[in-house]
């Protein structure tokens, strides 16, 4: 039996709906992570499985356990908020003693309590402080201190990392992962930074205009998009989703992307989706590539699948040292490839690419349905 | 060049500019402390020095008798108590008055800001209407009310009377305070299990100091100034000092003793003084967070 499920869940304030049916399981152990872009109702979603705001349809259940009339007290529930929302007038250690004050912990059970979390997370010297006197990482720290501190069933984060600099948000990204592996607890985290969902998640459930997108691992939601808008919010360089016409030359069907000199550049498609493709013969689709998938022939994986090569115009180089990304044209817009560093480009900024076919994604262009 | 002519002018131009500034803000500040130093002087004085000669002059035989009759002896309304007695009702009003529209204000502040509900701001907008209401116009509704309670010329009539009166403005300055107080902070305190209350009193309060000030400096003034509701809610043995005030100075028998009301005057003004000098730091300081916050 899952953990924590969310069933046909709705949210309205006043006539504006903000969720609309959300349906997720979640096992226990598990990291979910929201994302989607501001104001999809991310926050909404946490608030409501939380108990701060009410749920106008749906039901909520923790541990099998329905919980939509529980107060958020009552639904051993810790929240981690974006605000960290530190008590400004109590010290350190009131803040971390406060939630099991409430609940008729001893004085002496809460004492160790706050020992051992102070020790995890190395705040045993800010014991004695005011949030004022604290800079923004430790305030962070004592904002998850005073959730851990009170061992609840589920921690549910919203945004937790957003206001720190970027040095200091790879380090507490690092230290979330590593308490969730130690601790083993389940937890919900809501982020728009889609870094930090493929690098947190076990599971990632994307939401756009209060409609869940997708709900799988970062490897599913990363190389199996379901549909346009996931394929376009995940993955940094963004995936290269550019109009192509489906085509059959020679018995074998593939897609044909307009270039800017040459007239067009035919790939053909792997045999799976060349079924799928069939109805789509003469019509524009949306042709989708990850610019790793988009390599120097010399590095790409012979072993995987079906690499077609061509040669094409870069029309700007961008070294990172590590890689460089080759910008070119292709179906009317920019392109990128992933190619090693040092990659032999030609004197007339000819480049050649081979695409690895085997991960491209076709969507409707009307609707961004996936078609393959 | 250019710069180094202009500046002198320009240091001797504000100069003279500051020693205007100056002269016309002691000028005002003579013309409003005047009045406290003749009713301080004439009431260190005996009473024929004040017959004979003029208000202004300093006196020449110092005594406290005038502040001692004041107090405990002379006539008030038809009894020679002095105003002690009012003063002390006074006080019984005022603390309660202010506590209580204090603490309701408070609260109204809180749920308004922090638990907002269906048509909240109707209510806000009402309780800010009564603000602009004048005493005028309550004293007949509110001498039933006090006598169908049968509380009517009794202390705790007076408090009733000046914590609905005051609601309004404590509801205003808790509202606008507490609109600024972050709200992530209450959700916090709701998922780790305060409630209500405890939520008030452990999280809120302690972060309303400078409201508090502003509150308690406010009320403290409006009430124990007051005079209208005192003089028509009042029995004699409920009297605040203002009203006893009154009596004294126009009580008819015997002659006028002016050393005498000046004291009292003082007395009478005193304790906002003390309230003022006391807090008038936070008091500014209060108003405008509530202002720039609000
Ligand atoms: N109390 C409220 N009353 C009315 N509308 C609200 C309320 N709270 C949120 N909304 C609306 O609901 C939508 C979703 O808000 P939510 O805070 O859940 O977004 P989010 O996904 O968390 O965005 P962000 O990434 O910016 O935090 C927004 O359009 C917002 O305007
Ligand atoms: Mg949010």
């Amino acid at each position: 039996m899952a953990f924590l499920e969310i069933d046909g869940l709705y949210k309205s304030f006043g006539q504006t709906d903000v969720l609309k049916g959300i349906d997720l399981v979640v096992e226990e152990g598990d990291f979910l992570v929201l994302v989607g872009p501001s104001g999809c109702g991310k926050s909404t979603l946490l608030n409501t499985i939380a108990g701060l705001e009410s749920v106008t349809k749906g039901e909520i259940r923790i541990a099998g356990e329905r919980v939509n009339e529980l107060k958020p007290s009552e639904r051993d529930i810790a929240m981690v908020f974006q605000s960290y929302a530190l008590y400004p007038n109590m010290s350190v250690a009131k803040n971390l003693a406060f939630g099991l004050e409430m609940r008729g912990v001893p004085k002496d059970e809460r004492d160790r309590a706050i020992q051992e979390v102070a020790e995890m997370l190395q705040i045993e010297k800010l014991l004695n402080r005011r949030p004022g006197q604290l800079s923004g990482g430790q305030r962070q720290r004592v904002a998850m201190g005073r959730a851990l501190v009170r061992k609840p069933q589920v921690f549910l984060f919203d945004e937790p990392l957003s206001n720190l600099d970027a040095k200091l948000r790879v380090d507490m990204r690092m230290e979330i992962k590593r308490l969730h592996a130690t601790l083993g607890t389940t937890i919900v985290y809501v982020t728009h930074d889609q870094i930090e969902a493929m690098t947190l998640a076990s599971t990632i459930a994307i939401l756009k205009d209060g409609v869940l997108q997708q709900f799988g691992s970062p490897e599913d939601v990363y190389n199996n998009p379901s549909n346009l808008f996931v394929a376009d919010f995940m993955g940094s360089p963004a995936m290269n989703l550019v109009p192509a016409e489906v085509q059959k030359q020679d018995g074998a069907i593939g897609v044909a992307l307009k270039q800017r000199s040459n007239g067009a550049l035919f790939l053909p498609v792997r045999e799976g989706v060349a079924d799928q493709l069939g109805d789509w013969v003469g019509r524009t689709i949306t042709f989708g590539i990850r610019p790793e998938a988009v390599t120097d022939p010399d590095a790409a994986d012979q072993k995987e699948g079906q690499l077609v090569e061509a040669t094409c115009r870069a029309e700007m180089v961008e070294p990172t040292g590590a890689d460089t990304y080759v910008v070119t044209h292709l179906g009317g817009k920019e392109f990128t490839a992933r190619l090693r560093a040092n990659s032999p480009i030609e004197e007339d900024g000819h480049v050649k690419l081979a695409f690895n076919m085997t991960r491209s994604v076709f969507f409707d262009p009307q609707d961004g349905t996936r078609i393959a | 060049m250019s710069t180094a002519t202009e500046g002198p002018q320009l240091g001797s131009g504000s100069v003279f500019g500051r020693a205007i500034l100056y002269a016309v803000l002691i000028v005002f500040a003579v013309y409003y402390l005047l009045p406290l130093v003749i009713m301080l002087l004439n009431s260190v004085k005996p009473l024929d020095e004040i017959r004979s000669g003029n208000l202004i002059a300093p006196p020449q035989h110092w005594t406290l008798q005038p502040w001692l009759s004041a107090w405990s002896e002379a006539q008030v309304g038809v009894q020679a108590t002095g105003l002690k007695p009012y003063f002390v009702n006074s006080f019984l009003m005022v603390i309660p008055a202010v506590t209580i529209s204090m603490v309701l204000g408070a609260i109204n502040g809180y749920v308004l800001t922090k638990y907002r509900f269906k048509g909240d701001s109707i209510v806000f907008g009402l309780i800010l209407f009564s603000c602009f209401i004048p005493f005028q116009i309550v004293l007949i509704p509110m001498a039933k009310v006090l006598g169908t309670l049968g509380i009517a010329g009794t202390v705790p009539g007076l408090v009733l009377v000046h914590v609905v009166y005051g609601l309004g403005f404590t509801t205003l300055f808790f509202r606008n305070y507490y609109a600024a107080f972050p709200t992530e902070l209450i959700r916090s305190a709701q998922v780790d299990g305060a409630g209500f209350f405890r939520i008030f009193w452990r999280i809120l309060l302690p972060s309303s100091g400078p409201i508090i000030v502003v509150t308690i400096i406010w009320q403290f003034t409006n009430i124990w100034n007051d005079f209208l509701f005192g003089a028509s809610f009042s029995d004699f043995d409920s009297q605040p000092m203002t009203v006893a005030l009154n009596n004294l100075v126009s009580s008819s028998t015997g002659v006028k003793e002016y050393n005498v009301h000046f004291a009292g005057a003082v007395l009478a003004a005193l304790p906002t003084l003390v309230v003022y000098i006391v807090s008038g730091r936070y008091f500014v300081r209060g108003l405008m967070a509530g202002a720039v916050k609000g």
